[in-house]
This record gives C-alpha cells, structure tokens and sequence, in this order.
C-alpha cells in the first residue's frame, strides 16, 4: 500500500516530531524556565498569524470528507465554504443579500419557477481550469445520482425531476431541470416556484465539483476516493487545500487562480478539529487560535464579567425543541400536549439553565429580521396549563401515567430535561416523568422508530426562509418522527410553495405554523444563540443568522490590546 | 527445550485470543443499536440502502465476515466511514505514532518516578517518610487524569507560560500530556515496588545478608531489587499496551491527535471498521506485550517456568 501523502511538504513528519520532542523537549523546557523573566508577553502563534494573516479557528469536530456532496455538518460546511464557491454566496453581514459568486447575476421568470444564471468568465479552478456551466450540471448529476448516496441530496430535489431522478424514478438525467446554455449560462427549471432560490443555492450541496479531478480517482458516483487529499484536491473558492491531517488540523492558503483573490483579505485559514469546548477556551487563551467554534456554559458568566471581552453570543437559525409521540398515551391527546407545552417555563431555563441568552421560542420557527415572524403562541402559562390537562380528562397531574423524556448524552440536555421533569411537577402535579438519556446513535433510532413519549430534538436551517423548518411537519416527511400529520398543514404549504408574491407566501406559511402550534406535536423551547471567543485582531466578523462566512472578507490587523494574557 | 516449549504455547494462545478478540469486535459492534448512516437528519431509505450496497453491508453477516478476515490477512483494514477519502491503515498509520510518543515518554517518567519512590518507601517501611509518599500516590491514585491534565495545563501553559495549552503544530502540549499520563502510572508503579519490596526484605537470605554484614544499599539494590521489580514487569505489559495504545481522556484534554480518539469516536460513530481496526491493533499491542513479559519473567524468577 502506498504511503499516504496528505501534505504537500512532509513525508515523515512523525520521525521528525519525535526527534524534536525527544531532543528539543527538555533543551525547550529549561530555555522557557527563564524566557518569562525576559519579556512579559512574548510573541503568541495567534500575533504571528495575524502578522501573516492566517486565519487560526477551532472548529468542533475533525470533517468527515471535504466533498461537497457527501457532507453537510456545521464543521466540514465551514472548510468547504473556505475551498469551494457556489453560483450565489453569503454577504458578510446580512443573510438576507445575495451576493455574486460564480453567478455575475441572475434572473428568475415571472413566477419564479425557471432561473438563469450568468457565469462569470473569470472564474477558475485551482489548477488553472475555467469554470462553467457544465461544471455545475455535472456536480448536481453527481450529488443526484442514486448511485453516490449523498445524504444531502434532497437539498437538490427543488429541481425538477430531482427527486424522480434520484429515487431511480426516472434514469436519464437530461430530464432533469438542469442545462448549460454554452460555457456560461446556467438554467435551473424548479420543481415548484422558489422566489427565495438564490438563498438555497447557497448551501454547501450546490458547490461545483472538479470533474477531471473526481474520474482521475474514481468514477463520478464514487464519494470516498482519494480526491480530497491534499495535492489532489482541486476546488474554485478563494483557498486550496494544503494539508490535512486527522484530528489535528485542515490547512488551506491562498488560491491564485480564483477571481477575485485580489480582493482576498486572509493567507490562510487553518481549521483546528477541537471538540472539548474546555481545550478549546483554554486554547484561546493561551494566544492559539482567533476563534473558538463553542463555548462551555459554565463559564459563560465569568467572561460575561470581563471588561472588554471576547465573549460573543449571537442569534442563531436554530430552534431547540422536544417531540411528541402522537401515537401512544398520553402525548396523543392534544389537550395534553398543550398543557405540557403551556407549563414550559421557557424563560426560567435560558435564564438559569442555558444562560447563554438564547430567546425563549414563541413559535417553532425563528423570526428572520425583515422576514418572517412565527405566530405567538407558545408561552408559559400555568392557569391555561391545568385547564388543558383537565380537558384532557386528568382530574390531576398524579393520574397521568408514566411516559419517558427521552435525550441524547449531554449534560447540558440533561440540566434542561431535568428543570422540565420539575416545571411539570411543579405546575401539573405530573409526577411521573421518567428522564433517560441514551448515547447518540441510540437515542436516533429511539426517535425514529416512534420508541419515545417525549424526545430531545433541535434543527438548524439550512437557509433563511421558514420552509426549511416547517416542511418537515409535512405528513409522512423523513424528519417527521412525531406519526403528526394535518391534511390543513400540508395544504396550507403545499400552496405557499405556488404562490410567488413573497408577503402572501409568508403569510400562508404563518397560518400553517398556527396549525402546528395550536396542535403541538412538538414543545419549542429555545431559540439557539452561538456562543464563542473572538480574538480582537479578527475583522469584518459581523453577526449573522445562519453564520456561513465569506472568508475571503475576514482581516486580521494586530489590535491595540493584543487579546488575552 | 522446557522454555522453548513453554514459549511456543503461549505464543499459540496469544493468536488463539487474537482471533476471539477479532471475531467478537466484528459481531458485537454489528449488534450495536443504530449504525453509520443514521443521523439527526434522516437520510432517506433509498440512499441508505445504497450507502449498504457501496460498503458491501446488504451481504449477509457471515459473508461479510469472511470477506474482513479475507482483507485482514492481507493487512487491509478496509475504508473508514468517518474519515472518507481515508483508509483504517492510513487514519492508524497516523493517529499510532503520536499515542506511542506520549506513551513511551509516560512509561518513562512513570518508571523514573515510580521505582525509586517505592524502593525508598519500602526501604523506610514505617516511618513518617513511607507515610508521606504512600498518602501522596494514593492521591494521585484517586485524582483522574482528566482533572489532572487541565490543571496541569492551567499552571505550566496558562500561568507560567512554559508549554502550548493543546494542539499538535509543533506544539509542546504533548509533553503535559506524557506527564499526566506518566504521573498516572508512576502511583501505580509505586506501589506495587513498595508492596513486592517489603515482601523481598522480609526473606530468610536477606536476614542472612544483613547478619553477613552486607551494607544496606548493596541489600537493597543486589539483592532484593530483581526479585522486588517481578510484580513491576508483570504490571508493565498492560501499562505499555495502555500507555502507548492512545488515552482518550489526555488526547482529548490537550487536543492530540491519537489512537485513543479513534478508538472511542468509532464506537460512537458505529464506524465499524475503524472499531475492529483499532480494537484489533489494540489486541496485538497487549498479547505482544504479555507475552514479552512473560519471557522477562521466566528469565527473571526461573520459579515462573518450572509453575506452569
């Protein structure tokens, strides 16, 4: 077997570090016995990086692959973002504009059901190859293909036929609603209008792929060859991949090739795999890394005390949430359901539990600046509560039976399970409820084969419109899991989906969430925010609902402070 | 002749056990609730089936596991599904080293501390001073390492400044780890030294000695020291196959990239040739390590032969 080579500068590198920890360790040691006494704050890795302008950021859990097409968590969406560039992309600091990214413009037809998009000449891979249109039918022919299971393709089936294709409905793909008119001009043709397309367009699943690069190493539908290693990886963002090595970093610098790299602020970025948020915070402090990915809530006070500190915590396009099982007794009755919802003191928990200011969800839905706004009608309320659990035939709390909140190992899970357990005791008289907790896999397949009363459950949008998180209430939808279904609900979205005019579409999906709401399958809780350190020195960093940053407009100018120590 | 014989057995059960370690992984982590393609965002039933086909997980069990004993024998340990791009030969090739580094620096350390304290103990039995020293190991016996490691790095990296608090870009976090895990087995090491040693002086020919006149250190270190350090050595052969084989807990604390990392995010991602990869490398370093062991025993205490 050929000896891996996942750096463009090092076969053996190990040999190397041994030798320098044998060799150099303790000559190290005993030279900073005394370098503190001879300066008070010598030179971090992070003042040197800001001096060459890379990027150094904590970023949770070590990818699983660096292709677009098979991958979708927070983590490896953040180093593609870095490497590839899709048609639109994310303005540094309001989600709500479009930016052009490989996309000069584009323009939709009247009812927002067709989109062309212009390409600019200019855009190139990072070996020098153009851009074009082909290069994206070729991508979305991958990321649909049956045969690459890309778990993420259902992001792809606003195309037409997207889904046919990708079920094996139909084999040809050239019935699908994608075409390239010459080198540089796209056409999507959408399953249903999407007024709000070019914000989908933006997610990670709609990145273009290197076609020479993906057949030098396999055939297209293949998705774990050896493409993504560095010196074989081949991507038209503002980086190109440098090194990888597992768990301990992913590399990328500058790409000369792309477009505007004149206009690219950073070097580098070099993307830390750290996942305990204590290392993390210590690492921060220690002058390490610019940015940490999170931030563990026990200290969230001590550094809210700080002057001038690093502390950031934004809104985030997150709703946090628990199921409920419509199919067993008791969550299937719906009076139940509300007086369990109504008796969730959702202040009480971001203010004593979570304590990270998240907002305490009044719908399921998180209200988008300027957009939409969920209807008002969650919230703790302990008189209604009991009269909910008297009409749901409960003369009192003690003759509810015995039903099970269900959580996924956490601590931080378990802290609010337990303040719930007590809310409910506490204003239903419910003393039943049994909280367990079961290792993530575990705790999935709970959830999905319908196995729970109650059940821990959080979602992340993928895009600033409210589709993404109301379209899996839809009957039968593959992230359902409550056996909930509404022949109201699904109309109601079915015809929002048809309607081009923006407002009357926001309204009709108000009133599907007012369904939702009213029946509650689901208790909302919170509304996530992001909490984490920012190092002074990093600029252009501005808060935004989904967080995708454009890197390429991050600078690093050493500040006056100089951040911590 | 005897020895060689002796040898040749417990060589044939170190492989018997290697292959009951492997068989058990395969099946057992099939068994596990949940599996690779199940995550918070359903993947919808179609692709998963395809995923199963791509991996070659819509054979049947038995199939499946000769198909694996057919590649390990080759030395392929098959791709990993958390890594993609990577095989399970690769992510080890990269991850081993690292853990072998910290680990070998740790035995060190945990020998160069260990042995002395628990000779010195025992050589005090007693006193104020064994005292002392058994209260100070007992200790570091009850502190686990994962509340020693950040405090380690608290002082020496945060405070003083000597070290990187954590990562692996020429950084000098690695040796806090080698010493918490080092500090970690050296109480051990203690110990067992003090325990075995107070037996050995206890012995007629050391009384003998002492009544020949033979200085105290010379007792000590002649005479008493190579019986004193057989329950040492038995010990070592797990300690190296756990120093070296990766910690979870001090690769974790200070951001390293090692085996122990793998080993436990296998299991939760039901990574499942990465789990029989790691388990069945792990296995090889223990049965290797217990059967040098063994061999230092019998050349050490020639009792140990003529016993079994």
């Amino acid at each position: 077997m050929p000896r891996p080579v996942r750096t463009e500068t090092q076969p053996g590198q190990v040999p190397h570090q041994t030798l320098f920890g044998l060799f150099l360790g303790p000559v190290l040691f005993c030279s900073l016995l005394i370098l503190p006494l001879a300066s008070c704050r010598p030179e971090t890795r992070v003042d040197r990086a800001t001096r060459e302008k890379i990027l150094l950021l904590g970023n949770g859990a070590e990818p699983k692959a660096l292709d677009p097409h098979i991958v979708s968590s927070v983590g490896d969406a953040n180093i593609l973002r870095a490497l590839f560039e899709g048609l639109v992309i994310n303005h540094p600091s309001n989600d709500a504009i479009h930016e052009p990214g490989v996309a000069e413009r584009w323009e939709p037809n009247a009812d927002f059901s067709e989109w062309r998009f212009f390409l600019r000449k200019d855009a190139k891979w990072s070996n020098g190859d153009p851009v074009t249109a082909r290069d994206f039918v070729y991508s979305y022919h991958r990321a649909l293909h049956p045969k690459t299971a890309s778990p993420y393709a259902s992001m792809l089936f606003f195309l037409k036929n997207g889904e046919a294709f990708n079920t094996g409905k139909i084999a040809d793909f050239a019935e699908v609603g994608v075409k390239a008119v010459g080198d540089h001009e796209l056409v999507c043709t959408l399953e249903a209008p999407a007024p709000y397309f070019p914000d989908v367009v933006k997610h990670t699943t709609w990145l273009p792929v290197h076609q020479p690069t993906i057949e030098k190493f396999g055939s297209m539908t293949d998705s774990y060859t050896a493409w993504q290693k560095p010196g074989n990886h081949v991507s038209n963002g503002a980086f190109r991949l440098t090194e990888w090595r597992i768990n301990a970093h992913v590399k990328v610098r500058r790409n000369p090739h792309y477009w505007d790299a004149a206009n690219v602020k950073p070097n580098g970025i070099d993307f830390y795999p750290i996942e305990s948020p204590f290392t993390e915070e210590k690492a921060f402090r220690n002058g390490l890394i610019h940015l940490s990915y999170a931030f563990p809530e026990s200290l969230i006070a001590k550094y809210r005390a700080m002057p001038d500190s690093p502390l950031r915590a934004e809104t985030y396009n997150g709703s946090y949430f628990y199921r409920c099982n419509v199919t067993r007794t008791p969550t299937d009755n719906v009076e139940f359901r509300r007086a369990l919802s109504r008796a969730i003191d959702q202040e009480t928990i971001v203010k004593y539990v979570t304590r990270a200011g998240q907002v305490p969800a009044y719908g399921f839905t998180p209200p988008a600046e300027g957009g939409y706004d969920p209807p008002r009608m969650i919230g703790f309320d302990p008189e209604k509560a009991r009269e909910h659990l008297r009409k749901a035939g409960y003369a009192s709390g003690k003759d509810v039976p015995e039903f099970t909140l269900f959580f996924n190992t956490l601590e931080s899970h378990r802290n609010i399970a337990v303040a719930i357990q007590d809310m409910w005791k506490k204003h239903l008289g419910i003393e039943k409820v049994k909280i367990e907790n079961q290792e993530w896999k575990v705790f999935q397949q709970t959830t999905q084969d319908l196995r729970y009363d109650v059940s821990r459950a959080g979602w992340i949008g993928d895009y600033v419109d409210p589709y993404t998180f109301l379209s899996i209430w839809r009957t039968g939808d593959s992230n359902n899991y409550t056996g909930w279904a509404n022949p109201e609900y699904d109309r109601l979205l079915r015809e929002s989906a048809l309607l081009s005019d923006p407002a009357a579409r926001l309204e009709k999906m108000r009133e599907a969430e007012a369904i939702l709401l009213d029946e509650v399958p689901i208790l909302p809780i919170y509304w996530y925010t992001r909490v984490y350190l920012l190092h002074p020195d990093v600029r252009n960093w501005h808060p935004t609902l989904l967080d995708h940053r454009p890197y390429k407009h991050v600078d690093l100018v050493p500040s006056e402070k100089g951040g911590p120590r | 002749m005897e020895t060689a014989r002796f040898l040749l057995s417990r060589f044939a059960q170190s492989l018997l056990a290697l292959f009951c370690i492997i068989t058990l992984t395969f099946f057992l982590a099939r068994l596990a609730p949940g599996g690779p393609f199940l995550d918070e965002k359903k993947i919808p039933e179609h692709l998963v089936e395809q995923m199963k086909r791509n991996y070659g997980f819509d054979k049947p069990l038995p199939v499946q596991y000769a198909m694996y004993l057919g590649r390990l024998v080759k030395g392929d340990l098959g791709p990993s599904f958390g890594n993609k791009g990577f095989t399970v030969n690769e992510v080890i090739a990269e991850s081993f080293p690292v853990s072998a580094m910290l680990g070998a620096c740790g035995l060190t350390l945990a020998l160069a501390l260990g042995i002395p304290i628990g000779v010195f103990a025992a050589a005090r039995r007693n006193t104020i001073v064994d005292y002392a020293l058994m209260s100070l190991v007992t200790l570091g016996i009850c502190v686990p390492t994962f509340v020693v490691g950040p405090l380690l790095g608290e002082i020496f990296a945060l405070k003083l400044g000597w070290f990187d608090v954590a990562l692996w870009e020429n950084s000098s976090a690695w040796i806090l780890g080698s010493v918490t895990l080092g500090l970690y087995y050296s109480t051990y090491i203690a110990r067992l030294t003090r325990g075995s040693m107070i037996e050995v002086l206890s012995q007629d020919f050391i009384r003998t000695a002492k009544a020949k006149g033979v200085p105290p250190l010379a007792i000590l270190f002649k005479h008493a020291f190579r019986g004193g350090i057989t329950p040492v050595v038995a010990f070592l052969g797990p300690a190296i196959a756990g120093l070296i084989g990766g910690s979870f807990v001090v690769e974790s604390v200070f951001g390293l990239p090692g085996l122990g990392q793998h080993f436990i995010k296998a299991a939760t991602n039901r990574d499942y040739w990465l789990i029989n990869g790691t388990v069945t490398v792990f296995a090889l370093l223990i049965l290797t390590m217990n059967f040098l062991v063994d061999v230092l025993q019998a050349w050490l205490d020639p009792r140990t032969r003529a016993n079994r």
